[in-house]
């Protein structure tokens, strides 16, 4: 993981930093171009999308993007491999749903747009505290400890039910609010924005956060903790102002949740939520900065729509995974990066021929894997609601051979055709390399 | 109360030699390998299934046999073809890809056997109370358990100390390149522990799935225990893994048979808070209640007092 990228620019600022001559003010702006399109998609998706689902999705969507950000701060930027960053996100959420319901209580004329401050100093606070004791440790220890950490949090909250209220939880009412410009947040699309605003904000600070000194020594720190030691810095501390740090905008991304839900309950710390977002960020890609966000958007729309399809979604997601991490550790934004050298030389149209000829046997492996997994619950646990199925508008029985017969033609001979379209993938991919390298773009 | 304290050291020895069936895997596949398994509870699960699918077609005995046989054949699987490709890409690509095969895992599982647990009973021989103490039955297969369990800690023991396999083990635990330098095969090495580890954990699961509750969602109930020990007896050490898993598994029997609160023991002091308060909580909340989270409460004095675990030496 050493030979990673360092975190480069989203594709935005610096790298359109080609100053041309004649400055205007178009080429002062220039260099934000990134900003104003993520700030302009932002305002603009609502009224594209407007319906009732994309809407809950999208609102969803930014949250995770704070969520994944944040965990990227530790696992990209500084090299900690967290399972337990649920318990920052559950406690802004608990924080956030008690402040609005005191705010309620004793009419206190405080907008819902500032109680996302509540959760960002709840997260702060409590991972000031846990790490403390965890970034003692580096590697694999801080990977249990973090764990060992979650499980604590999980099980105490089922113990003091009169902050966490138990199973049930603790519900809220953001109407009850003061209302500023008339805005009282019933209305989903109102959400949307709220949500919207923060997140825009906290992609700022996160994107100019890797762009400080202070940013730059956590990749030290990710590279090799004993040179950091030797010109003098303490890798621990190091650890510490970014763990703390990451706990914060977790708990804003838990504030917003809570804002979003109205609730919170004890699920919030649960392992489900702390492997989603080491999912989404990993799939999405861990070296770059833009990473995590195509993650979270992904992840978000998969788990929605695959969710409605099938019932092992989740067995696809884990699958992903494995393979993301086996051939793929960049995860997408790293294979995104890794053609835009390419790109760049002007020889992308040579990749196009192979990628070509992988369409087939993708969509082969892909279907025949996909009919394999759809059909198994029907001899197992579905057994009782009988073996026809239906895929596609065909309908058919996953008890007789017929339909286990294709299936298994097609994995097979799609994973033939896989390794032969790969190698010439491999050959295309050689010597585009070496073109780029040629034009000094690679090193 | 001495019949208390006398259930509740069997059951905390016993609970504890499970664990160790599982540390015990998990640290020497650690300390050898470098990568903490993850799926590791997972293989546990596995264990417990194939021995619930074979006894239900041929009987306990041979499952108990066969499970993890073929739970240690599947460790060895993803050792060849996922762990070494994964392990080109470094410690933490190891990692992530152990915890997604415990992902895949549990999902595959819950394909085949179903989310509801299945009905995995104790084998008809074994099924009678071995002894009465004080009107208590304690279970002849408990018994049975613990027999298992500790020949074999015995096996093991005396496989890594008195045998040519298990000095090289031992070496690789300690100095792996040299290990390789002297011509031993590390990569089959390497497999071979990973294998052996996984049916360790696979017999933990056969013997403990009819007792314990045989379902989808053990591996990730029992996974993060497994960790606790292994970091408390400090990474890479076997007696330290004995030594937790021993005071974990007797730390929770005995927390779970303690009705207690701080406002039974200082009732008389006539302090008393206003229930509702996180404070009348916690005042009120039973020694029994709290059993889930000592263990996690242990890791996190022992990591503040001695980061390496009690018998570790090792940072990492």
């Amino acid at each position: 993981m050493n030979d990673r990228v360092t975190t480069s620019a989203p594709a935005a600022a610096p790298a359109a930093a080609t100053t041309r001559a004649g400055a205007g003010a178009l080429d002062r702006i220039a260099p934000y171009a990134g900003w104003i399109a993520f700030a302009l998609a932002l305002v603009l998706l609502p009224l594209v999308f407007r319906s009732g689902t994309a809407l809950t999705m999208m609102s969803l969507m930014g949250i995770n993007i704070i969520f994944s950000l944040s965990y990227n701060m530790l696992l990209g930027q500084t090299g900690m491999l967290s399972f337990g960053h649920a318990v920052y996100f559950g406690l802004g959420a608990y924080f956030t749903v008690h402040a609005i319901n005191a705010a309620i209580a004793s009419g206190l004329p405080i907008p819902l747009f500032l109680m996302p401050l509540v959760g960002a100093l709840g997260g702060l606070g409590f991972a000031m505290l846990f790490g403390w004791v965890s970034t003692k440790r580096s590697g694999t220890a801080f990977a249990m400890i973090s764990l060992g950490l979650a499980e604590l949090v999980g099980s105490s909250s089922l113990i003091l039910r009169s902050f966490f209220g138990g199973e049930e939880g603790v519900s809220t009412n953001r109407t009850k609010l003061l209302h500023v410009l008339g805005w009282n947040f019933g209305p989903q699309i109102q959400v949307y924005y709220l949500i919207a605003i923060w997140c825009f904000i906290c992609v700022v600070l996160m994107y100019a956060l890797t762009r400080t000194p202070f940013g730059r020594m956590c990749n030290a720190v990710r590279d090799n903790p004993e040179r950091v030691q030797f010109i003098g810095y303490n890798p621990q501390v190091v650890r510490y102002v970014p763990f703390s740090l990451s706990g914060l905008f977790a708990g804003i991304a838990g504030a917003l949740s809570a804002v979003n839900f109205e609730f919170a309950n004890a699920a919030i710390f649960s392992a489900v939520q702390s492997g989603n977002v080491l999912l989404a960020t990993f799939i999405g890609g861990a070296g770059h900065f833009i990473g995590p966000i195509l993650g979270a958007v992904l992840l978000t729309y998969l788990q929605n729509m695959l969710s409605d399809i099938t019932d092992v979604w989740q067995l696809y997601f884990g699958l992903m995974f494995i393979a993301v991490v086996m051939y793929a550790p960049g995860g997408l934004a790293g294979l995104i990066m890794m053609h835009r050298t390419i790109w760049r030389a002007g020889v992308l149209w040579r990749l196009g021929p192979a990628y070509a000829l992988m369409v087939v046997p993708v969509a082969l492996v892909g279907g025949g894997m996909v009919l394999i997994i759809e059909m198994s619950p029907h001899l197992s646990v579905k057994e009782a609601e009988g073996s026809v199925m239906s895929m596609a508008g065909i309908h058919f029985d996953a008890r007789s051979w017929q339909p286990w017969a294709p299936a298994l033609v097609t994995l097979f001979v799609g994973a033939a055709w896989w390794r032969r379209g790969w190698r010439r993938v491999g050959g295309a991919w050689d010597s585009a390399q070496r073109i780029a390298r040629e034009k000094g773009l690679l090193v | 109360m001495a019949e208390l304290v006398l259930i509740a050291t069997l059951n905390g020895v016993l609970f504890g030699l499970l664990l160790f069936l599982m540390a015990s895997g998990l640290t020497l596949i650690f300390s050898m390998m470098g990568v903490l398994n993850f799926a590791h509870a997972s293989f546990y699960m596995l264990g417990a299934f194939f021995g619930y699918q074979i006894a239900r077609w041929a009987g306990f005995w041979p499952a108990l046999i066969l499970a993890p046989v073929l739970v240690g054949f599947v460790g060895a699987l993803v050792e060849r073809f996922g762990l070494r490709s994964a392990h080109k890409h470094g410690h933490v690509a190891e990692l992530l890809f152990t915890f997604g095969l415990a992902f895949v895992i549990e999902e595959l599982v819950q394909i085949v056997w179903g989310k509801a647990p299945v009905d995995f009973r104790v084998p008809t021989l074994l099924n009678f109370p071995a002894f009465t103490v004080f009107a208590t039955n304690y279970p002849a297969y408990k018994l049975f358990m613990l027999a298992i369990s500790i020949a074999i800690f015995v096996g093991l023991f005396a496989m890594l100390t008195l045998t040519r396999i298990g000095l090289i083990v031992q070496a690789a635990l300690t100095h792996p390149h040299m290990v390789a330098h002297l011509g031993h095969n590390v990569p089959l090495v390497f497999m071979s522990v990973f294998g052996v580890g996984a049916a360790l954990a696979g017999i933990a699961g056969v013997i403990a799935g009819p007792t314990l509750v045989t379902q989808s969602s053990m591996a990730g109930l029992l996974g993060p225990i497994l960790f606790v020990v292994v970091v408390v007896g400090g990474l890479g050490s076997l007696q330290g893994a004995l030594f937790a898993s021993l005071l974990i598994g007797l730390l929770q029997t005995f927390a779970i048979s303690v009705n207690l609160s701080l406002a039974d023991i200082f009732g008389a002091s006539g302090f008393n808070p206003q229930s509702g308060t996180v404070l009348s909580d916690l005042w009120r909340v039973t020694v029994a209640q709290t059993a889930p989270i000592l263990p996690y409460a242990l890791m996190v004095l022992v990591l503040i007092f001695k980061p390496t675990g009690l018998f570790g030496n090792r940072e990492t």
